[in-house]
């Protein structure tokens, strides 16, 4: 590499990538800046300027009101990424590897759900979970379970798509030669694709937890009481209806985007080895 | 014996999640559809039949032509700068970049923030008088200033910067994957016969990644189609709506105004939208598996 | 393969272990049966929100061993807000009592409708006729009863200008649209834009427009408006616009940029020098340590001297309201000069009984509260008291228009058909 190359070409090629880095990462300067400064001086007009007086009154107050919520989002994010992640996984399988009549329908079906505006189902929504909850006698309407089950069910289409797509990568000999040998629906699941899935599970978990974690709209209608909301609404709630704190408002979104960040961080190069192993695949 | 056990357990896993889409996307869609075809347009739940008109009169509403015209500027616009960035972000990045973990986390940030402060933040830097135009500034760039989302012509691009600012990422780490899933025989054997850089990319790299660039496009497309929290959150409708698109429109007519009927009839027209693009591509993918 | 097989299979094993533990702490039915409350509102921050706890504290004095939960929402003057609290009630889940604008949005959304309980028996056993204004206690009224409990008042239609830029050119509040027309020009040559003006949200720009249209039609012909006297189709109407597009003439370029709190900012920031907003802009001059009389001025927005724009936040009991014994006890708070008088010196705004104690509010509001015992109290568009949400909305988009193409004529047909539409007027 490199011999035969101009140096200048590698120069521009770090510069390109220098002024993209520098683009991705603006807004951060931008919520570090406005949120270590006191509410009197924070102001749009002097966004770039430092803080005259750097405080942490902004991340306290933050991390105060939005610490309960935190924990709310945790309780939410995990199993509702799991259990997607579980029916995506099986999902996929039975559609890559066991056609059985009617599955060409069944998948594109899946799929279109991923397309549904979500502002338009919020009222059947509401009044669905309330039957269903009423039936199982559950709190369904109003509670952390509900939006979990909310998060679950449109999870599908896309976990499954990773899944199926995933698994048709799998060579249908390996599939087969496991029938041969004896195994069943599930014997060739869990004795020859689980093994192979973690790089799509890498994939599909950060996909969901990502996606759930940063989501508003349902988690403000589903869960009402404050003690059960998810730390998006809770960073809504930072701003009143007329005053916005903007200093606490930038140091609560950094905050609230600190997790799903660690989790690209540390996992973004799985991300990366989940995708070349060829989950999301067309 | 076994197989047709095994059949009857493939279509009993696939069960539960065909029975809660079933309810949560084609039931909250048939109940959608029967509202819109309603008179539920005040606060009282008025379900009589209402036939099309509440599709003919929507048509007629500026706002909702000017809504579809913005989805569609938005989407076309959103997709190609999402799939160009990425794909040269992930052409630059598989160049052996010293660094590389770093630029790619950089890239990948955005996707860890929520659309709601993604567009507030960028409601602040693409402010006229402040924002990203001070730094052209200070750069001697003045000529490059815009009155950015604030002049009504050019508002849905600002809007778009933002939102390749969340995702392009995303499409830079699918085709990194994909790019470094073709095998450097390939490229040797290309470069044997003489082929450029150029060449090399135009004639044998990029028509790898189709497949990886279909999916991107779903992915990015059904975001796009769809986008609410992000526009909401930077600048709502915009002046004199450019910047408004159908899932605002929908959420203020069914929760300010009250006009259920109305609602329902724009979030239908959306997802017939939806439709149109997405069902071809369902079926282009259920034939590329039969041949398979 | 076999250990990785059974490393996979642990670690299943162990996330869904996660993921039933997780949902386990969501299941908790109503535990206990401790007494309950859950009071809706949008005040989530801020000095709403101190005001809100305040009042709270009263009511636990009042009421021992009640939970409170306080169910708040934020956005936008309540956008989000109304869309949980309109989604819940449809789908037969109210809360005990929830905060509503008094008029319009209280009475077309939620009482025509069915959905509340009157609260006349309330209003005598507590003597409220007497202790709040008649024009008040009608805006919660329909067809002679009442149904909600107004807790705060704030007046739309103010003019803030910075002090010192007034002061250094010697220039005085104007008092008429004319006025301002001059002093904008004497501040446009020395490079001040004379008015912010930040509608990024749509209401701002409707909200400016609500107090010329007061100007121009006068007590009378506003209230009109919305009742089918005054046409929108009318000369006075057209006066308005035309003033309105002249104003914007005065504004600053980027107004779309902004929200409202952001506008106020140019003042503190000299980027300009008044700004026409209802007086929570006092409570964010306060916030940001300016000085009434001091670093800012205030006046009734040009030519609406004499008239008070009432935005009032009131509450009320839905019917089917699971705690309905605790939610009338916290309507008595709110109703009560205690009540009253623990929330609105903190939330900024004026009480809506006429007995609340002056000292303990600040110049401003001293000020308003003797304007609101004096002049005539009109309903606020924008903000929910004078006509039905439905109108309010098209009301916004028509606005939102008029400011980029100036166009009266479309301006005053839109008008008129939302009117109709809306069956304010045939």
């Amino acid at each position: 590499m490199g011999r035969g190359r101009p140096r200048a070409t590698r120069v521009l090629l770090y510069a390109i990538l220098a002024f993209f880095a520098a683009f991705y990462l603006m807004p951060v300067y931008v919520l570090v800046n406005n949120g270590l400064k006191s509410f009197r001086e924070v102001s749009l007009s002097r966004m770039w300027a430092p803080p005259q007086q750097v405080t942490l009154e902004g991340f306290g107050k933050a991390l105060r009101e939005l610490a309960p919520n935190l924990r709310n989002s945790v309780v939410l994010v995990v199993p509702a990424a799991l259990v997607s992640a579980a029916l995506g996984s099986v999902n996929g399988y039975v559609l890559a590897k066991w056609k059985f009549a009617g599955a060409d329908v069944v998948f594109p079906l899946l799929l279109f759900g991923m397309f549904i505006p979500y502002q338009s189902v919020l009222i059947p929504l509401v009044q669905f979970l309330q039957w269903l909850g009423g039936l199982l006698s559950v709190r369904l309407y109003g509670s952390i379970t509900g939006l979990v089950l909310v998060h679950v069910v449109y999870g599908i289409p896309i976990t499954t798509l990773i899944f199926r797509n995933y698994y048709a990568t799998v060579p249908t000999e390996i599939v087969e030669a496991a029938r041969i040998d004896g195994a069943g629906l599930v014997g060739v699941y869990r004795n020859v694709i689980l093994p192979l899935s973690m790089p799509a599970f890498v994939v599909v978990m950060i996909w969901q937890v990502t996606q759930i974690w940063n989501e508003f709209l349902f988690a403000v209608i589903v869960t009402s009481n404050p003690a059960q909301q998810p730390v998006q609404v809770a960073l809504r709630n930072l701003a009143g209806s007329q005053i916005v704190e903007w200093n606490v408002q930038m140091a609560g979104a950094l905050l609230a985007a600190l997790p799903p960040l660690l989790v690209y961080i540390f996992l973004g190069r799985y991300f990366l080895r989940g995708l070349m192993a060829g989950a999301l695949k067309g | 014996m076994r197989i047709r056990r095994d059949r009857a357990l493939s279509a009993l896993i696939l069960l539960p999640s065909v029975v809660a889409v079933g309810v949560f996307v084609y039931g909250f869609i048939g109940w959608t559809a029967y509202v819109a075809m309603s008179n539920w347009n005040s606060f009282v739940p008025d379900l009589s039949f209402a036939g099309l008109r509440n599709f003919a009169d929507l048509f007629q509403t500026p706002r909702f032509q000017i809504d579809l015209r913005n989805t569609l500027v938005f989407t076309l616009t959103f997709l190609a700068g999402c799939l160009g960035i990425g794909l040269l972000l992930a052409v630059l990045l598989d160049r052996q970049i010293r660094g590389e973990a770093l630029f790619r986390n950089a890239f990948l940030f955005p996707m860890s923030i929520s659309f709601i402060v993604g567009g507030t933040v960028w409601q602040w830097l693409l402010n006229p008088s402040t924002g990203v135009n001070l730094l052209l500034d200070a750069a001697g760039l003045g000529a490059l200033r815009s009155p950015w989302y604030t002049e009504p012509r050019i508002a849905i691009y600002a809007v778009v910067i933002a939102a390749l600012w969340q995702m392009s990422g995303f499409t830079m780490a699918l085709y990194l994957a994909g790019l470094r899933g073709i095998s450097d025989e390939l490229r040797e054997a290309a470069r044997v016969d003489g082929a450029s850089d150029l060449q090399l990319y135009r004639h044998v790299i990029i028509p790898l990644l189709h497949p990886i660039t279909l999916s991107a496009a779903i992915v990015l497309g059904h975001v796009s189609l769809k986008i609410f929290d992000l526009v909401f959150a930077m600048t709502g409708s915009g002046p004199a709506f450019s910047t408004d698109v159908p899932g605002i429109f929908m959420f203020e007519t069914t929760f300010r105004g009250n006009r259920f009927a109305e609602g329902a009839t724009i979030s239908i027209i959306m997802l017939v939208m939806v439709a149109v693009v997405i069902i071809p591509y369902l079926i282009y993918s259920s034939r590329t598996e039969a041949e398979a | 393969m076999a250990e990785r097989r059974r490393l996979a299979q642990t670690a299943l094993a162990l996330l869904l272990a996660v993921a039933v533990l997780g949902i386990v702490p969501g299941t908790g039915l109503q535990a206990g049966a401790a007494k309950k409350l859950e009071i809706f509102s949008w005040w989530t921050a801020g000095g709403e929100a101190d005001g809100l706890k305040a009042m709270f504290e009263v009511y636990k004095k009042r009421f021992p061993g009640v939970e409170i939960i306080n169910a708040t929402v934020a956005g936008g003057a309540g956008t989000d807000a109304k869309a949980v609290l309109k989604t819940r009630m449809l789908g037969g889940n109210p809360p005990d009592s929830f905060q509503v604008h008094g008029g319009a949005e209280l009475v077309d959304t939620w009482v025509k409708t069915g959905f509340m309980e009157p609260l006349t028996a309330l209003y005598k056993s507590e003597g409220w006729l007497k202790s709040f204004p008649k024009d008040l206690v009608d805006i919660v009224s329909h067809q002679g009863e009442q149904y909600s409990v107004p807790v705060n008042v704030h007046r739309g239609n103010v003019l803030w200008f910075n002090k010192k830029i007034f002061d250094e050119n010697k220039l005085k509040a104007p008092a008429t649209w004319d006025e301002f027309f001059k002093v904008a020009e004497t501040l446009k040559g020395k490079g001040i834009t004379p008015l912010s003006l930040g509608d990024k949200n749509k209401w701002e720009a409707a909200h400016l427009f609500e107090d010329i249209l007061a100007a121009a039609l006068g007590a009378e012909g506003y209230r009109g408006l919305w009742t089918g006297k005054t046409s929108w189709e009318g000369d006075g109407v057209k006066r308005a616009l035309d003033t309105f597009a002249r104003i914007l003439n005065y504004v600053n370029r980027d107004h779309a940029a902004f929200v409202w709190d952001q506008a106020a900012q140019m003042l503190i920031d000299r980027k300009a020098a008044m700004n026409v907003m209802g007086d929570w802009a006092a409570g964010y001059f306060t916030a940001k340590g300016w000085k009434p009389n001091v670093d800012y001025g205030f006046a009734p927005a040009p030519g609406t001297a004499g008239l008070f724009v009432v935005v009032t936040d009131t509450f009320g009991l839905p019917k089917k309201a699971p705690n309905r014994e605790q939610a009338l006890a916290w309507l008595k708070v709110a109703g009560s000069k205690e009540g009253q008088e623990a929330f609105n010196p903190l939330k900024g705004s004026i009480c809506g009984r006429t007995d609340c104690d002056p000292k303990k509010f600040d110049v401003y509001l001293q000020s308003s509260a003797v304007d609101f015992t004096k002049n005539a109290l009109l309903p606020s568009e924008v903000h929910g008291s004078a006509a039905p949400e439905g109108f309010a909305t098209l009301f916004n988009d028509i606005l939102n228009l008029f400011v980029t193409n100036k166009d009266v004529k479309m301006a005053q047909r839109a008008l008129q058909k939302a009117c109709v539409d809306n069956k304010m007027c045939k």
